[in-house]
């Protein structure tokens, strides 16, 4: 066991863990963050997806020694206290439904909107493409994105 | 248990990479999937990515510098690679998705060696040298000469690819891509071509084309090259150049795909890619 010192949604955290352990693990079994799913374990589903240092990626393909020092955010840093506007709009369009893959489509989604208020259909749809969802056939999910950022830009 | 080593020069690195057992990992994407979980294992893991060595993307006399560690999201976002190389930011972006794009590494992809990894052919149609660093010294490889058999590198054990060299890019040069698979994105391809040429009127010279996912490593497409190679480029030869690609490749079948299909696949992307070079049919 080593101690890793990481930034979590904006937290100093230290934690305790083999340096390969995946960061995935460190998050939902030793901080407690169980935001962050498990779907297929080998970066195919997204339902896992945080940002390290502002960028997705699939917590299930990264040992936890390669975060040292730097920032983690997962979708429990994404809604702070209350809800984002991003996630009550998923729910009243109906972009969630079983809601396994919700967590890591806020989380990319987020990214996405944090970079680039106002994105065009194509990039919500790229920006999602590595985030599998079984239930919504993502219609409801980019109307969801469409209804935050007005739905004339969204389809430019 | 593993011990993980984060070296901050590329002689420390090889020095780390020395002993027994000790492997390099860069954005993991191959190392960390589940199939492959006994790699965790390893005595040691060495870190490449804070090897300053091994970052950036440069110019150089002309053609450009791209370090081994760098994401194919950076590629996509570098000024440089877009204007200079238009397919290599085309063929970043059909990387996994952006989850893995922003993790997997050029050197990770070449390194592993996968008979479908997308970059290789691209890097073989843009006539790149790839630069090698071992305990002993530094070397440069020819990319054509780069992967040997099915999953073996020219890289000798110990060794690390540093970065990679790309010759001048004028005007003239006519550079496409193109990748089928399933879907557009977290898609194996089931054929991946990169094609680049000079083109003088309707001839084409000094033309490379090479593809993936159709034999045990990513292949010259000779026979196709050599039939259009400085000849009027009619809808004809260009599909007799497919044709012959389909005749020299040795594909599998496979989950993806069947030998057959990837035959049918290649001889029209070859066709059409050709065409396109002349403002044709994409
Ligand atoms: C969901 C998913 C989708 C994917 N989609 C694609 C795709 O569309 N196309 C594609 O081509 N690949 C794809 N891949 C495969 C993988 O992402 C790429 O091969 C990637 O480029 C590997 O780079 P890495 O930095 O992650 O390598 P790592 O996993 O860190 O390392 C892979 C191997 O390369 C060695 N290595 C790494 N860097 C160097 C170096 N500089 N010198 C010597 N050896 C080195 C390592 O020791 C290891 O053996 C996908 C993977 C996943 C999980
Ligand atoms: S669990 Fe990480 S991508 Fe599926
Ligand atoms: S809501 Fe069920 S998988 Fe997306």
């Amino acid at each position: 066991m080593t101690t890793w010192n990481v930034r979590v949604n904006g937290r100093e955290v230290s934690v305790e863990a083999p340096p390969m352990a995946r960061v995935l693990d460190v998050l939902r079994e030793s901080l407690g963050l169980t935001g962050s799913k498990e779907g297929c374990g080998e970066g195919e589903c997204g339902s896992c997806t945080v940002l390290l240092d502002g960028r997705p990626t699939c917590a299930c393909l990264v040992p936890i020694f390669q975060v040292e020092g730097r920032e983690l955010c997962t979708v429990e840093g994404v809604a702070g206290t209350e809800l984002d506007p991003l996630q009550r709009v998923m729910i009243e369009a109906g972009g969630v439904q079983c809601g396994a893959c919700t967590p890591g489509i806020v989380v990319s989604l987020r990214a996405l909107l944090d970079r680039d208020p106002r994105p065009t259909r194509a990039a919500v749809r790229e920006s999602i493409a590595g985030n599998l969802c079984r239930c919504t056939g993502y219609e409801r999910i980019l109307r969801a994105v469409e209804e935050l950022v007005g739905s004339e830009e969204a389809d430019a | 248990m593993t011990v993980a080593l984060r070296p901050t020069s590329l002689s420390e690195a090889l020095d780390a990479l020395g002993a027994n057992g000790a492997v390099a990992v860069a954005g993991c994407t191959d190392l960390m999937v589940v199939d492959h979980a006994p790699a965790r294992a390893h005595a040691t893991v060495v870190d490449l990515s804070r090897l300053p060595e091994l970052r950036g993307v440069r110019e150089d006399s002309g053609g450009l510098w791209i370090g081994a560690a760098t994401t194919f999201a950076e590629l996509r976002e570098s000024k440089l690679v877009r204007e200079r190389f238009p397919i290599v930011a085309e063929m970043a972006g059909t990387i996994g998705a952006l989850q893995i794009q922003n993790r997997a590494t050029v050197g990770g992809n070449i390194a592993n060696a996968s008979p479908a990894g997308d970059s290789l052919p691209v890097w073989m149609a843009l006539d790149a040298e790839v630069e090698i660093a071992g305990r002993s010294g530094s070397r440069r490889v020819p990319y054509d000469e780069m992967h040997r058999a099915y999953r073996e590198t020219a890289l000798a054990p110990g060794e690390l690819i540093v970065g990679l060299r790309l010759p001048a890019a004028d005007e003239a040069l006519e550079q496409r891509f193109r990748k089928v698979g399933t879907r557009a994105a977290q898609a194996i391809s089931k054929v991946v071509v990169a094609l680049a040429a000079r083109v003088h009127g309707d001839e084409l010279h000094g033309l490379r084309i090479a593809a993936g996912s159709v034999a045990p490593t990513p292949v010259r497409l000779r026979a196709a090259e050599a039939l259009v190679e400085g000849q009027p480029l009619t809808p004809d030869l260009a599909a007799a150049a497919g044709l012959a690609a389909a005749r020299e490749v040795t594909p599998i079948d496979d989950v993806r795909s069947t030998a057959d299909y990837r035959r049918f696949v290649l001889a029209r992307t070859v066709r059409r890619m050709l065409l396109a070079c002349q403002g044709g049919e994409a």
